[in-house]
């Protein structure tokens, strides 16, 4: 184990207190897969008590920073696989930007798994679930602390894998268990890249004759030479590397063109989707490209198509929530289109702008979900036209939802408003398309929260055998914390934790605030003016029949991706199904086993065993002989 | 007596002492089989540890003359590379004799042939001389041929006829070659060791070489099973009884690649660099088309199996690259392949028990019904597809470490086959297991009791064992590769002056 040397004044927390932020979620999913899985008390007790550990245990280490003056970075790490030309070790890197990432992740995480506990109390599976949740943060924590791509792709996997059992979670019900699979299938085609930047970046890292490393630190200290000897075009190697590296944030943050993987995740429990599919998850490529912008910013031409990929995103997804009418739905196209926000902040070198974001948009996020998973805990349906009237049945459900909406939105003093300003004055500053793309996404964000508030939360109650009550305390306290979060997240200092030398930074813009803050009241007065009577979608679908088709066919995307699948990958696995069992096996294989057969078929037909067949064959022979000896006599 | 010849003989004492029980006393003949292959597995372990890193080389070598007048020793010995296709071995027989347990017809003939298949692929490994390897070779073949067409199923006997003739000829192609260079060596020595040494020293000229080196590579290559060879293996397993499968795609098709490395690229290196370019163009197709075919494939186990034979295409890339990280890679691909496809297999051996098809869509949310074998399933599927974790993942990251510089377009495909692998494997693990339960099977039966789970727990603790922690493992395979690096690259500068 070594310490990052630039740190050897620094305050250090134990190692073991480090390492036990990872583990003791792993050890929590081994003791209730192994152990308590019949006691459901003690499952979900050793789940919330690890990852409260985990929780305290970052925090500690975030005393240690600030106790350091914000400076110290910690690295872990023991050998994992050692073969001369490849040495690859297993570790862990504490710097700021991973603190900050902990934090999120253990504390939304735990206010995750309190609130599940009410939210699957009726659950026979109850166990399995924590289990898989423990599974989920171990892998997340290990994205989150690993110090080289190897360990960081290891973790990235089991992300992957941990998702897919949570999205399946109900795996008899065949759209969770198809959305598992597409939600894998998709990670792992984003993943395919990811592996292939990896290798090349290996590859291309024995620069002067320097051993091959993934090693963040090492890596850090050899980008500008490679930089230098490679180039820095969007033709060069490490461009090239930088895009597949941002393949795999295509897949875990949901990019265009493989975010379709991200709505029909919201087929898992809810908490799952507050969890894995606002907070944490889909955040871990933005996280990645973050933790690994030295690279990034090498390449600012790769960046500006990140940059792009980002914003059309935003646009895309935010457009496609206007007309949904599954609540949760309505909130992953959102997450989509915050997750657009997130990169193309980082794209546009803004790392602390993204990162910041990242942040608050967890705290909101997680709780506009549970929030969601409340009503539909209470009501048993997804559909906000099913829904309605739910201010006086569930006071403090709505007031937390409403909190968590106009933080989304960007309302002034909220959480949003800070974070997203940051993101747009920067855009406003570097590409003005980008700032117009940003701007209009932040007023379509308005109105479909705006319109999801109006149906589900303030119009009157529109299904009369619905008798909604209000969530138990183990459900709605978590909350509470969260919606304070979402309120004061940006008066906390997130920025000021992260530094990077690389990153741009921009002072607050009050012409951009004023107008991004414009748009949003817009928004949602549009929403109020269209919905705040009770009105339904129907009039206004009507109106504008060829847009509404197209955005609620998902753009086609789904269809084209289905096509993809259906006609071309499964036919080509027909075709040589085909091939192999009719071409080579049939034919030539079952062909030469047939025709020797048939040799020696023709040649038992001079075997008859008749006496007189012979005689006359040895006769003919003879004749034969003779004949050709008396032409030769002649 | 090495303790080497004892865990080769014992599965053959073994099949002497059933000889002697009557045959309606099934109980002992189980608990024979199981103690016979218990005990192999158990010195496998011990020796794992006892190896000693620092002297290297082969072990426990124990060597008798037996026909001196034309150099026939029988020799055994381990190293690095041997040692862990032996622990796989045991590790694979062990927990098929378990699985066998369900098997209620001719017991005891059963259980005979298993241990004379058990005790040749042993043989196999361990034997250092190359008059014994083949003989064990063959010893091997044999006994899958009653296994199959006796206690198999669907297509048996075609598939049990068309699984010994390849491997019959494949076996008779590489003897030529053996022979070849046997001849051409002129220390009239069938010692593997010595052979080595004595060539590595005179090697044989490089165009000889490339001329004797087919033989070996196509001929081992049949069982590895290298594409355009492959299609005596997927139906080979599918018609073979669960632990026969196991035994089979686990164990026996490693026996190809072993041979690749261990006689051909040992005795003929100058033919193997000659030659690998070839190798790693077909075990794309290998991964590739394997993958593809799998994907078409509705009866479950013919999805294993060409999920075998795109996987093994992985262990030829390995063997292709010709570099430490490769090599390690493909041997401990050969290890975690076995483990990952034996627990594929057991699995489903044990819904087929019940079921009788294999078609997989005729299945449907059997996760309700026997929770633990889905699981189960769903493991050996995730590992398949090289999920972190599970020791396939560290093996074909090796494999693609290593044969990134050297075959940039093969390891592109190869990393674009961890897509298709999940692709088949999570459409199985949806069709077969997940959905709503197709109302025929609600009479299943799962593992439940500690004994029958027990094969399941030995396989995935040794999956999950060499994944998380790979360092022993590689410790063992490293030296040995490294031993046979070093022969190849003054061998190679030689020959090139």
């Amino acid at each position: 184990m070594v310490a990052h040397p630039e740190t050897a004044a620094a305050i250090h927390p134990p190692a073991w207190s480090v390492w036990g932020i990872l583990f003791l979620p792993l050890a929590a999913f081994l003791a209730i897969s192994l152990v308590t899985r019949r006691s459901r008390g003690a499952s979900a007790g050793l789940a919330i008590g690890s990852m409260g550990l985990a929780f305290l245990s970052t925090v500690n280490l975030l005393v240690c920073q600030i106790r350091s003056g914000g400076h110290a970075a910690l690295e872990l790490s023991v050998p994992w696989i050692q073969i001369s030309g490849l040495n690859i070790e297993f570790g862990l890197f504490v710097n700021p930007l991973a603190i900050l990432m902990c934090l999120v992740v253990t504390g939304v995480g735990l206010m995750i798994f309190i609130y599940s506990v009410g939210y699957m109390a009726d659950d026979p599976a109850f166990s399995r679930y924590f289990a898989f949740l423990s599974l989920f943060a171990f892998s997340m924590l290990g994205i989150v602390l690993a110090n080289n791509f190897v360990t960081l792709f290891i973790f990235w996997e089991l992300v992957g894998a941990s998702s897919y059992l949570l999205i399946g979670f109900w795996y008899e019900k065949p759209s969770a268990a198809d959305a598992g699979k597409k939600a894998f299938l998709v990670n792992r085609i984003a993943d395919f890249g990811f592996l292939v930047g990896i290798l090349m970046l290996w590859s291309l890292s024995g620069i002067n004759l320097l051993p091959k490393t993934l090693n963040f630190i090492e890596l850090e200290a050899r980008i500008p030479v490679m930089a230098g000897q490679l180039g820095t075009s969007l033709a060069s190697p490490l461009s090239m590397v930088a895009l597949l590296l941002f393949c795999g944030v295509l897949g875990k943050s949901a990019q265009f063109p493989l975010h379709v993987w991200l709505p029909d995740a919201m087929e898992g429990p809810t908490p799952v989707s507050a969890l894995i599919h606002a907070a944490t998850m889909v955040a871990a490529g933005v996280y990645m490209l973050c933790r690994t912008f030295f690279l990034f910013a090498a390449v600012p031409d790769a960046l500006q198509v990140i940059a792009a990929v980002g914003s059309f995103t935003a646009l895309f997804a935010a457009s496609m929530a206007l007309v949904e009418n599954d609540i949760k739905r309505i909130l992953a196209y959102s997450t989509l289109s915050q997750l657009g926000y997130l990169v193309m902040a980082v794209g546009l070198g803004g790392y602390t702008a993204g990162m910041y974001h990242l942040t608050t948009h967890a705290f909101f996020k997680a709780l506009l979900f549970m929030g969601a998973g409340c009503v539909i805990h209470a009501l048993h349906t997804n559909n906000i036209w099913h829904m309605g009237g739910l201010r006086e049945a569930m006071p403090v459900t709505t007031m937390l939802f409403i909190v968590g909406s106009l933080a989304l939105c960007g309302i002034w003093p909220l959480s949003g408003f800070w974070s997203k300003d940051e993101i747009l004055a920067l855009a406003f500053e570097r590409n003005k398309l980008l700032y117009v793309t940003g701007t209009l996404t932040a007023g379509m964000t308005s109105y479909y929260m705006g319109r999801l508030l109006c149906a589900a939360f303030l119009g009157p109650s529109r299904d009369p055998r619905h008798h909604p009550h209000e969530v138990p305390p183990v459900m709605y306290l978590p909350l509470v914390i969260l919606a304070a979060l979402s309120a004061v997240g940006g008066f906390i200092g997130i920025p000021a934790l992260l530094h990077h030398a690389q990153a741009a930074h921009v002072e607050f813009n009050m012409p951009v605030a004023l107008i991004s803050s414009a748009v949003a009241v817009a928004g949602l007065a549009l929403a109020w003016r269209l919905y705040g009577d009770g009105s339904t979608d129907e009039i206004l679908l009507q109106k504008y029949k060829a847009v509404a088709r197209v955005l609620s066919n998902k753009y086609y995307m789904d269809d084209i991706y289905r096509w993809i699948n259906n006609r071309i990958q499964q036919r080509t696995a027909i075709i040589l199904g085909w091939v192999e069992r009719s071409v080579l096996i049939g034919f030539i294989i079952n062909g030469v086993a047939g025709s020797t057969g048939f040799c020696g078929w023709v040649l038992t037909r001079l075997q008859t065993g008749k006496v007189q067949i012979y005689a006359l064959s040895i006769a003919a022979g003879l004749a034969a002989i003779i004949l050709a000896g008396w032409r030769c006599l002649l | 007596m090495s303790p080497v010849t004892a865990a080769l003989l014992f599965p053959f004492a073994g099949a002497i002492l059933l000889l002697a029980i009557p045959e309606n006393r099934t109980d002992i003949v189980r608990r024979v089989a199981a103690i016979f292959t218990f005990f192999p597995l158990a010195i496998a372990v011990t020796l794992f540890f006892l190896y000693d890193h620092a002297r290297g080389g082969y072990q426990w070598l124990q060597k008798i003359p037996w026909i001196p007048s034309i150099g026939v020793h029988f020799q055994v010995g381990l190293d690095g590379i041997n040692m862990v296709l032996l622990l796989l071995h045991a590790i694979c027989g062990f927990t098929g004799v378990l699985i066998s347990y369900r098997i209620q017809e001719r017991v005891k003939e059963y259980y005979i042939f298993y241990l004379l298949l058990i005790g040749g692929v042993s043989g196999v490994f361990v034997s250092l001389d190359l008059f014994f390897f083949y003989l064990f070779y063959e010893m091997a073949v044999i006994p899958m041929f009653p296994l199959i067409g006796i206690w198999g199923s669907g297509d048996k006997l075609y598939a049990t006829m068309k699984l010994t003739l390849y491997l019959t000829a494949g076996a008779v192609l590489a003897l030529v070659g053996l022979l070849l260079v046997y001849l051409i060596s002129g220390i009239w020595s069938f010692d593997l060791i010595e052979l080595q040494r004595y060539l590595s020293q005179n090697p044989i000229p490089a165009h000889i070489q490339t001329f004797l080196f087919p033989f070996l590579l196509v001929g081992f290559g049949v069982i590895a099973p290298m594409w355009p060879f492959h299609s005596w293996s997927p139906i080979g397993h599918a018609a073979a009884p669960s632990a026969v499968s196991m035994l089979h795609a686990g164990v026996l098709m490693k026996l190809g690649s072993y041979a690749i490395l261990r006689i051909g690229i040992q005795l003929l290196p100058e033919g193997a660099y000659a030659w690998m370019p070839l190798v790693a163009g077909l075990c794309t197709m290998n991964i590739i088309y394997g993958g593809f075919v799998a994907m078409a494939q509705k009866d479950v186990k013919f999805i294993i199996g060409y999920s075998s034979s795109s996987h093994m295409g992985y262990v030829l890339l390995g063997l292709a690259c010709l570099n430490p990280v490769s090599l390690n890679g493909a041997v401990m691909l050969m290890f975690a392949h076995g483990i990952m496809t034996s627990l594929a297999f057991a699995t489903v051996g044990h819904i087929y028990d019940q079921t009788h098809t294999r078609v997989i869509s005729e299945w449907g949310g059997l996760s309700k019904r026997v929770p633990f074998i889905a699981s189960m399933f769903a493991i050996a599927a995730l590992a398949s597809s090289g999920l972190p974790g599970f020791g396939n993942f560290v093996a074909e990251l090796l494999v693609f470490f290593g044969s990134w510089d050297v075959y940039r377009w093969p390891s592109l495909a190869a990393v674009f086959g961890i897509v298709i692998t999940a692709f088949y494997m999570l459409r199985a693990v949806r069709t077969g297991f997940f959905g709503p339960m197709n109302p025929r099977w609600v009479h299943l039966e799962d593992a439940h009791t500690p004994f029958e789970r027990l094969p399941y727990v030995i396989l995935v603790a040794a999956l999950v064992l060499v994944g998380c922690w790979p360092g022993p493992l590689l410790n063992m395979i490293g030296g040995s590769i490294e031993t046979i690096l070093d022969h190849l690259a003054p061998l190679r500068s030689v020959a090139r002056l």
